[in-house]
């Protein structure tokens, strides 16, 4: 028996990877599961990244090949349906049998896209000129962008907050990522179809990360973005599938209707399925916005209340890809730290394995 | 009297230190869901009064808060308590409400009392 401690990261988007990574040029064995046939998570059906429209596939490419110079186990195709605790270890089961013995877990199994289908006033899967951000981004993969009857649309709107913000659809959170998608998409937009007019729905332009506000500056003035504040209370089709929508421009205090041949939904980010389920089963908390609740936001900010069981990347929160990177590589180093410690250490808090056992009893 | 081209304006400002503010204090006692407005104009959007006369429930609601009581009895009065605004909101602010804590504050003293204030 090797004394080499093994752990399972869950989730091979870019926090799981990054996370692999670092664990093993620390000097673990690492076995990354992901429940799809490929690695990369939602930055796969991103064309290019804010801010600085760097190709998300070449930021791919980069990312696994270093996970390809590691000798992290890559396990595709795997659904975890089970934990148990064996003594200090994580034992994980897929189907019915025992995939793998752990000394520690890392949950990097990200967020969902709100179904936009749900803001009904917005039309989406009702009108076919009514897309989401995700939508837009498979356009621009594919170099095309056309309305449903197949022209260059002349006019293009986006609405920020679509399911963020909004305790209609009991999202009470920001997604934090959308505001500046929106920028980005609309400097494609305008990039690509020169003569198209864009313009942006907002509440607030929420532009938090370095070069943010300049790219949002640059929108403006080298790209004409139009931005208007207010949030569109609902959308129409007219005769010719074209979107009627309506708002209040709150900056002059009018109402204002327009027409526009395509309507994108910002949609925001909530857990995804994977990190519910696997919260649940393995007892770890959850915070008001649904995602996995970590020990302390400033300090242990990828511990849980389950001992040996890490989270990593957006399964925690809505993040843009380099707080995922700088989530995933503090988790390698709790992960060590953890380990590193000693077993009277490491269990003294007894309460945290009462309670998992209990999580696992309930199941 | 001799005029000499010019008249004195009254103030623009929002004079928020001179304002009277116990109206709003008496509103949000009955709809504490007023203060959850994060102005996103939602609520007007969609509001048939809004498109054919001046009301505005997002700058009543902000007017309010602010301590600006003048033109709010006139305001509401074209308000229909439809209820659109409210089904629109992102913040689950009770505006009708708002709007009927708002009547039942023009029938009390300290309406009357405001109201000699905005005379002098
Ligand atoms: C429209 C849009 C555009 C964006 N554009 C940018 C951009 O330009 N720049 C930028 O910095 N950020 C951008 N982002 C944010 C970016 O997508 C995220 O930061 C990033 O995807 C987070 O990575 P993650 O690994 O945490 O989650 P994810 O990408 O969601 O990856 C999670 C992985 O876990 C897997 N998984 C789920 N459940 C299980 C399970 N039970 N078992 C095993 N595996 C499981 C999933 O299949 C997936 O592979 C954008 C977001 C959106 C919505
Ligand atoms: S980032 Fe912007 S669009 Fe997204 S929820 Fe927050 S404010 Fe709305
Ligand atoms: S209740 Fe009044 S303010 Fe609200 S939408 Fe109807 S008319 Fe407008
Ligand atoms: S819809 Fe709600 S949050 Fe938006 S301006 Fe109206 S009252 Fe305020």
């Amino acid at each position: 028996m090797t004394n080499i401690k093994k752990i399972a990261v869950l989730g091979g988007g870019v926090a799981g990877m990054e996370t692999s990574i670092q664990l093993n040029r620390l000097g673990y064995q690492v076995d990354l599961i992901e429940i799809e046939d490929k690695l990369g998570g939602h930055v796969r059906n991103w064309y290019k990244l804010f801010p600085d429209h760097k190709p998300a596939d070449e930021f791919l490419e980069k990312l696994i090949s270093n996970l390809s110079a590691t000798d992290v186990q890559i396990k595709t195709s795997i659904q975890i349906n089970a934990f148990l605790r064996k003594e200090k270890k994580l034992c994980l089961f897929d189907q019915a049998c025992e995939f793998g013995v752990y000394d520690a877990v890392v949950v990097a199994t990200g967020f969902d896209l709100f179904e936009a289908y749900r803001k009904e006033e917005y039309g989406f899967g009702i009108y076919k000129n009514v897309i989401t951000s995700a939508g837009l981004e498979t356009m621009f993969l594919g170099k095309t962008i056309k309305t449903s009857g197949g022209n260059v649309p002349k006019r293009v709107g986006l609405v920020h907050c679509v399911g963020s913000r909004d305790e209609k659809c009991g999202n009470l959170h920001c997604s934090k990522v959308c505001c500046i998608t929106a920028v980005k998409q609309a400097i494609t937009l305008r990039q690509m179809l020169p003569n198209t007019e864009v313009f942006c729905f907002y509440m607030d332009m929420r532009m938090f990360g370095p070069s943010y506000e300049e790219l949002y500056r640059e929108a403006q003035e080298k790209w004409a973005v139009r931005f208007i504040r207010g949030r569109i209370s609902e959308a129409a089709q007219n005769a010719d599938e074209t979107i009627l929508i309506k708002t209040e421009d709150t900056l002059t205090g009018r109402q204002l209707k327009m027409n526009v041949d395509l309507l994108v939904l910002m949609v925001g980010m909530l857990p995804s399925k994977g990190t519910t389920v696997i919260g649940k089963k393995t007892g770890l908390d959850f915070g008001m916005n649904r995602f996995l609740k970590v020990k302390d936001e400033h300090y242990h900010a990828n511990e849980t209340n389950q001992e040996g069981i890490f989270v990593a990347g957006s399964a925690s929160a809505p993040m843009n890809i380099s707080d995922t990177i700088s989530h995933a590589r503090a988790a390698a180093t709790a992960v060590d730290h953890y380990l590193k410690t000693t077993d009277h250490e490491r269990f003294s808090e007894k309460n945290n394995i009462r309670n998992l056992e209990k999580a696992l009893h309930e199941k | 009297m001799a005029t000499f081209g010019f008249s004195i304006l009254k103030d623009r400002q929002i004079d928020y230190d001179n304002n009277d503010h116990r109206l709003f204090r008496f509103i949000e006692e009955q709809e504490p869901s007023i203060r959850l407005c994060i102005g996103c104009g939602g609520c007007t959007a969609g509001c048939t009064a809004a498109g054919f006369t001046g009301f505005n429930y997002r700058k009543l609601n902000y007017l309010l808060m602010r301590g600006e009581t003048e033109h709010l009895q006139k305001g509401i009065q074209q308000c229909m308590l439809c209820g659109k605004c409210k089904l629109v909101c992102p913040r689950g602010v009770n505006t009708r409400n708002m709007i009927f804590a708002l009547k039942r504050a023009f029938k009390t003293p300290l309406w009357e009392e405001l109201q000699k204030k905005i005379n002098v």
